[in-house]
C-alpha cells in the first residue's frame, strides 16, 4: 500500500471511528479504531477480567468455613460466577488482538494491574457481607456506566455481569443484615467489617479527577461516562442511606449533608495508603499474586497434557480419514 | 415389594451418604480459585456445588427423620439451645469425627489434579451405580433424590473420566502423576464395596455396583493408558466413624464459627 492511499485509509476511518462515538453506535471488533483506543480498551478489560479473578481468592478465603449449608452454597456460586466474569471479559478482551495468555503473564509478572480491593485480607465471616455490599455495590456503579461503554464486546459482557453482580450485591447486604441482628458478637463482627472495608470501597474509584492520567480521553471515546469523584460521590449518597437499615455506622466523622451540593460531604480518603497499595505494598499483594502464580504453575503439566492429548486425537483422526 | 428399612438402619445410612458427598464437596471447594485453567476451575467448583445440594438433601431427610423419632440421642445430635431441633446444619456443623460416616477416599487430600480429578472419577461412578438402585428403592424419598442427583452424577463421570483419559494418555509426567494417583488411591476404593451393619439392611446389591465399577474403570482406564493397581490392601472403618487424621482437620475448619458462637444464626 502506498503511503498516500494508507493516510487516506486512516483518515477515512478515524472519520468512521468518530462519527461513531458521536452517534452512539457500538465500535465493533473489525472497525478501524485509533492505536490509543485499543490500547486503553485492552489495558481497561484485561484489568477487569483480572480483578475478577485475583477476586476470587479473598472470598474464597471462606468457602470451607462459611457458617451453614446454605451460605457456603451461596458464596460457592458467587465465586463461580466471579470465574464466568473473568472468562467473558478475557473473551471480550482477545477481540482486541491480545490472547489470554499473554493477559495472564502479564498479571503474573506485574505488567498488569488489578483493582487493589483484594489486596485486603477477609478476616472474619463479616467480611463476605461487606465485600458484597460494599465492594460488589461500588463496581456495579462502575459496571452499570460500562453497560453503555462505546466498545461493543465490553459492554455486552457487562450487561451480563451486571445482572449478576446486582444479586451478589443483595447477598451480601444481606449477611450483614442477618449479623447486624444477631448476638453482639456478631453486631460487632459487622460494625469492623464495615469499618475496615469503607475506605478501601471508596478508594476502588481511583483517584481524583484531577490527577487521574486516564479519564480525559476515555470520556472522550465515551469508554467512561461518568468521572471518578461523579461514581464515588454516587456510592457515598448510596450507602449512607443502606447503613442506616444496618443500624450500623460508616467510619467518617465527616460525613454529612450538604444541602447546597444535594449530596453527602465526606472526609479526605488516605491517598498515601492508595499509593501504596497500588505500588504492590498493601497487606495481601505479594499473597495474592503468589496463589496466581502457584496456580498457573502447578497447572502447567495439566494444560501440557490436555494439549498433547487433543494432538494425538486430531492425529488420529486424520489418520482414521486417510 | 420390599419392606422399608427400619430408622435405625435407615438414618445411619442417609447420614453416610450425606457425610460422603458434603466431605467431597469440601475438599473440592479448596481448588476454587486454585484450579489449573478458568474453565476447569468453574466445572470443579460447579461439582462442588452439585455434591453440596446432594449432601443438603440427604441431611433434611435425615433431620425430619430423627425429628420424627424425637430420639436424638441414638444419632449423637448434640443437645444445642440453637438447634433444638435436628437440621441440615446441626448434623453438619455439630457431629464429631466419630459421628461421620463417610468413606475415608473422599476425605484424603486433594494431592494434585491428577488424584483430585481421579478420585471424583471413582467416587462418581461409584454414585451412578448405587443411585440407579436407589432411584427403584421402596424408600420413596431416598428414591427421589437419588433419581434427581443421577443426572448430575453422569456429567461428572463424563467430565472426571474424559480427564482421567486426557492425563493418563497425555504426556509422559501426566502418565506418571496418573500413576501415582492411582497408586495413592488405591487402597481407599474397596470400602464403598463393603456394607457396615446399617447399610445390609438397606437391601443394596454392592457386588453388582462393583462389578460395574470396575468394568468402568477398566474401560476407562484401558483408553488412559493406565494399569488397574495390584496388590489392594483394604483401608475401612469411614462408615462406622473411624476415620483418617485428615477428616478432624476438615471438620475443625468447617464447623469452625457455628462452634466458636453458639446459639448463633447466620
Amino acid at each position: 500500500m502506498e503511503v498516500q492511499d494508507f493516510v487516506q485509509k486512516n483518515s477515512l476511518g478515524e472519520k468512521l471511528f468518530q462519527q461513531k462515538i458521536d452517534t452512539e453506535t457500538k465500535i465493533e471488533p473489525k472497525d478501524w479504531m485509533p492505536d490509543a483506543y485499543r490500547k486503553t480498551n485492552i489495558r481497561q478489560i484485561s484489568q477487569h477480567a483480572h480483578s475478577e479473578v485475583v477476586g476470587m481468592l479473598p472470598e474464597g478465603n471462606w468457602i470451607t468455613r462459611a457458617p451453614s449449608l446454605k451460605r457456603k452454597a451461596i458464596l460457592l456460586a458467587k465465586v463461580q460466577d466471579e470465574a464466568g466474569h473473568g472468562l467473558y471479559l478475557y473473551s471480550a478482551a482477545e477481540t482486541l488482538g491480545i490472547s489470554r495468555d499473554e493477559m495472564i503473564e502479564q498479571l503474573l509478572t506485574g505488567k498488569a494491574k488489578y483493582s487493589s480491593i483484594f489486596n485486603y485480607p477477609t478476616l472474619t465471616w463479616a467480611d463476605m457481607g461487606a465485600i458484597g455490599w460494599l465492594v460488589d455495590g461500588a463496581a456495579i456503579l462502575n459496571q452499570v456506566m460500562l453497560c453503555r461503554t462505546s466498545y461493543g464486546p465490553y459492554a455486552r459482557a457487562m450487561v451480563r455481569i451486571c445482572k449478576e453482580e446486582s444479586f451478589h450485591q443483595r447477598q451480601g447486604f444481606e449477611i450483614l443484615l442477618v449479623l447486624s441482628k444477631g448476638t453482639p458478637e456478631q453486631k460487632a463482627m459487622c460494625q469492623d467489617a464495615i469499618n475496615r472495608w469503607w475506605w478501601p470501597s471508596l478508594m476502588m474509584f481511583g483517584p481524583r479527577d484531577s490527577e487521574s492520567t486516564n479519564s480525559d480521553q476515555s470520556m472522550q471515546w465515551k469508554i467512561k461516562r461518568k468521572t471518578n469523584d461523579e461514581l464515588r460521590q454516587q456510592f457515598v449518597d448510596m450507602c449512607v442511606e443502606q447503613v442506616k437499615v444496618l443500624g450500623m455506622t460508616l467510619p467518617d466523622k465527616d460525613l454529612q449533608w450538604n444541602e447546597q451540593r444535594g449530596h453527602y460531604d465526606f472526609g479526605e480518603i488516605n491517598w498515601n495508603e492508595f499509593r501504596n497499595v497500588v505500588k504492590g505494598n498493601g497487606p495481601c499483594n505479594k499473597q495474592r499474586l503468589n496463589a496466581r502464580k502457584k496456580a498457573h504453575e502447578d497447572g502447567a503439566w495439566v494444560r501440557a497434557a490436555a494439549m498433547a492429548h487433543a494432538k494425538k486425537k486430531a492425529e488420529n483422526v486424520k489418520q482414521n480419514a486417510a | 415389594m420390599k419392606q422399608s428399612p427400619n430408622s435405625q438402619c435407615l438414618i445411619p445410612y442417609i447420614l453416610f451418604l450425606a457425610d460422603s458427598t458434603l466431605i467431597l464437596s469440601h475438599r473440592n471447594s479448596e481448588w476454587c480459585g486454585h484450579g489449573p485453567i478458568l474453565e476447569q476451575d468453574i466445572a470443579l467448583t460447579n461439582i462442588a456445588l452439585d455434591l453440596l445440594g446432594q449432601s443438603r438433601n440427604f441431611y433434611q431427610y435425615a433431620a425430619e427423620l430423627i425429628n420424627e423419632q424425637q430420639n436424638l440421642q441414638d444419632v449423637k445430635v448434640p443437645p444445642s439451645e440453637g438447634f433444638r431441633e435436628a437440621s441440615e446444619d446441626s448434623l453438619a456443623y455439630l457431629r464429631n469425627e466419630r459421628d461421620f460416616k463417610n468413606l475415608l477416599l473422599v476425605e484424603l487430600p486433594n494431592g494434585d489434579w491428577g488424584q483430585t480429578i481421579l478420585k471424583q472419577f471413582y467416587f462418581s461412578t461409584y454414585q451412578l451405580y448405587l443411585f440407579q438402585q436407589l432411584q427403584n428403592h421402596s424408600n420413596q424419598q431416598l428414591a427421589a433424590i437419588a433419581a434427581k442427583a443421577i443426572k448430575e452424577v453422569m456429567y461428572h463421570i463424563r467430565w472426571s473420566s474424559e480427564w482421567v483419559i486426557r492425563l493418563g494418555d497425555g504426556t509422559e509426567e501426566s502418565n506418571e502423576r496418573m500413576t501415582n494417583a492411582v497408586e495413592a488411591l488405591k487402597d481407599y476404593t474397596n470400602e464403598m464395596f463393603i456394607a457396615a451393619d446399617y447399610e445390609v439392611e438397606m437391601a443394596i446389591d454392592l457386588k453388582l455396583i462393583q462389578q460395574q465399577w470396575t468394568e468402568k474403570v477398566k474401560t476407562v482406564f484401558e483408553e488412559a493408558t493406565l494399569s488397574l493397581p495390584e496388590k489392594v490392601f483394604n483401608q475401612t472403618g469411614g462408615k462406622r466413624g473411624i476415620h483418617t487424621e485428615h477428616l478432624g482437620y476438615i471438620l475443625a475448619e468447617m464447623q469452625h464459627l457455628q462452634r466458636a458462637y453458639p446459639n448463633a444464626e447466620w
